[in-house]
């Protein structure tokens, strides 16, 4: 608890953590106001439809994640934790479940906040959350957020410079896995097991929180269940995440 | 006290510390000194456990740095100034080494007294001259008042006042029992600063001994003369086998100390006005011990 507590201290005491969360915010919510807004009917406004800005609030979560370890590399202070807490893989746990749990809040307050304002500019909408995929789309933000947190903090700590940590993320996430469909042949099969297409299973599922409206952005290719696309997609989180401990544990600080 | 046993670490195929064995005692300061790129703070980071040792150990008070608990309140480190996030206020930084360790609030308030930081406690430290960041970096050290403390080039920059400070301020901490480590490429402020040193050049052991005694040992044993029947008693010096070279009015004579001379001058009714035995200073003694050592040696 207490290294919690001493991580809790370090992220709030500088900036980037509330420019992130702020920019987070802004984006998923005002995503969905750009669409309420736009929409030439309120029924084509659902569940789903609220919560189609949230991939890119999750590039902004894994900015906030990566430099969370990588400003600690840049300054030195990496050091100072060590010294403080010479159990690393101890400080670097409970730097991610720090980080996590931030962008779980913010994942919530973002996707509740999506949902908030799509009701208020389409009130006669369909916004009510009827089932269990419909909490899914919502309530599943923050914990995408938070998976994502942690493989941001692994690939900051593997990586340790903050430029080349968050070119490796959003390479990787924008353009790498939305470009595997296109090989030929076998693009297809390895698409379905990339995470990011994976965990938007567990998000969307089907469709079902779409109500049967608009068209967003193509649904998951993955064959898995929602449940076990989570599953899958924290399996990956908690991979880096080992991978990136052991190596810290062992490299000079 | 700290302790290195076979201390070494290799990079690649650069041998940066090698076979390195020495004692810091308590109570005493402890002057690390060695040229640029001996080894010092790679010896530092190991004795911390940040660097891995590639074989040896490093204890503190005979245990190694990851078996403390509490590590900051047995150990109190500054290797650079620099290691603080820009944007977060001097005494953020502190609060959260505090917590780490289980060390009071009140106490970060004690500390930045201590190195006269209080007024500018809540600004942030990117903005902080390089003194004002040493001495964060020392309250930093102290925080958890620990028994071994370790400086890595303490002094480097900073002016007159604030080396003099840094000076009595390590002097008072040994005077408290403490252990004092304390690393410079700075020959004469070690000699000002140090009870004890530890020699390296090139990442081995040159000496360890008493900074006195390193001195002593070091500079060639020479004592000016002064009198005003020179050339008779040159006579009387040539005939005792000892080295003699003119010295601006008088000579300095070199393979005899002082009781001798005077008692050869008296011996033979020679007058002398002057019989001063010549400090070697601790340059000298260091180029002396480390001449073949140095890693970029001018040519």
């Amino acid at each position: 608890m207490t290294l919690l507590a001493v991580e809790r201290i370090k992220l709030f005491t500088t900036r980037s953590p509330w420019w992130c969360a702020a920019v987070t915010l802004a984006i998923v919510i005002g995503f969905a106001a750009l669409m309420a807004g736009t929409a030439e009917n309120d029924t084509w406004i659902s569940v789903g439809s609220s919560q189609f800005g949230y991939g890119f609030g999750l590039a902004v979560i894994m900015v906030l994640a990566a430099l969370s370890i990588t400003t600690e590399y840049r300054f030195g202070t990496i050091k100072s934790t060590f010294l403080a807490v010479p159990n690393r893989p101890a400080a670097l746990l409970a730097k991610t479940g720090v980080v996590a749990l931030l962008a779980l809040v913010i994942g919530e307050l973002a996707a509740f906040g999506a949902l908030g304002v799509s009701a208020l500019m389409a009130p006669s909408a369909d916004l009510a959350l009827n089932s269990a995929a419909d909490w899914k789309q919502v309530a599943g933000v923050g914990i995408v957020y938070a998976l994502t947190a942690v493989m941001g903090v692994a690939v900051g700590a593997l990586i340790r410079h903050s430029a080349g940590a968050i070119s490796a993320l959003l390479i990787y996430a924008v353009v790498v896995e939305p470009l595997v469909p296109l090989i030929p042949q076998f693009g297809d099969d390895i698409y379905k097991w990339l995470p990011f297409n994976v965990v938007e299973k567990f998000l969307s599922g089907s469709g079902e929180a779409l109500g049967g409206g608009q068209a967003g952005p193509p649904l998951s290719t993955s064959t898995l269940s929602p449940a076990m696309a989570l599953t899958y997609f924290a399996g990956v989180a908690a991979v880096l995440l080992t991978t990136a401990i052991l190596v810290v544990r062992k490299r000079d600080a | 006290m700290i302790e290195a046993k076979g201390l070494t670490k290799r990079y690649g195929d650069t041998l940066a510390v090698n076979d390195l064995s020495f004692q810091a005692r308590s109570g005493t300061v402890t002057g690390f000194l060695g040229p640029n790129g001996a080894g010092k703070s790679t010896t530092m980071r190991m004795i911390l456990g940040l660097d891995r040792p590639t074989t040896g150990t490093a204890t503190i008070n005979g245990k190694h740095y990851h078996e403390l608990k509490h590590p900051l309140r047995t150990v109190g480190a500054l290797l650079d100034a620099r290691w603080v996030h820009p944007n977060r206020s001097a005494r953020s930084h502190l609060a959260w080494l505090a917590k780490a360790n289980g060390i009071s609030k009140r106490r970060v308030d004690d500390v930045l007294d201590i190195v006269g930081l209080t007024s500018v406690a809540g600004k942030r430290a990117g903005g902080f001259s390089l003194g004002m960041s040493q001495r964060l970096g020392i309250a930093g050290a102290l925080l958890g008042d620990p028994e071994v403390l370790l400086f890595d080039e303490p002094v480097n920059g900073l002016d007159p006042e604030g080396i003099l400070w840094m000076r009595k301020f390590m002097h008072r901490l040994a005077d408290e029992g403490r252990t004092v480590f304390v690393s410079s490429h700075l020959l004469s402020e070690m000699s000002l600063t140090a009870n004890d040193l530890v020699v390296i050049g090139k990442g081995e052991l040159v000496a360890q001994s008493s900074t006195s005694d390193f001195v002593a040992r070091a500079t060639e044993q020479a004592v000016r003369v002064r009198s005003p029947q020179l050339s008779l008693f040159r006579d009387v010096l040539a005939g005792e086998n000892a080295g003699m070279r003119e010295d601006d009015g008088g000579i300095v004579v070199s393979g005899m100390d002082s009781e001798a001379i005077g008692e050869l001058a008296a011996k033979h009714s020679i007058v002398l006005h002057e019989l001063s035995p010549q400090q070697g200073s601790l340059e000298q003694a260091f180029m002396h011990l480390t001449g073949d050592t140095v890693e970029y040696a001018a040519h």
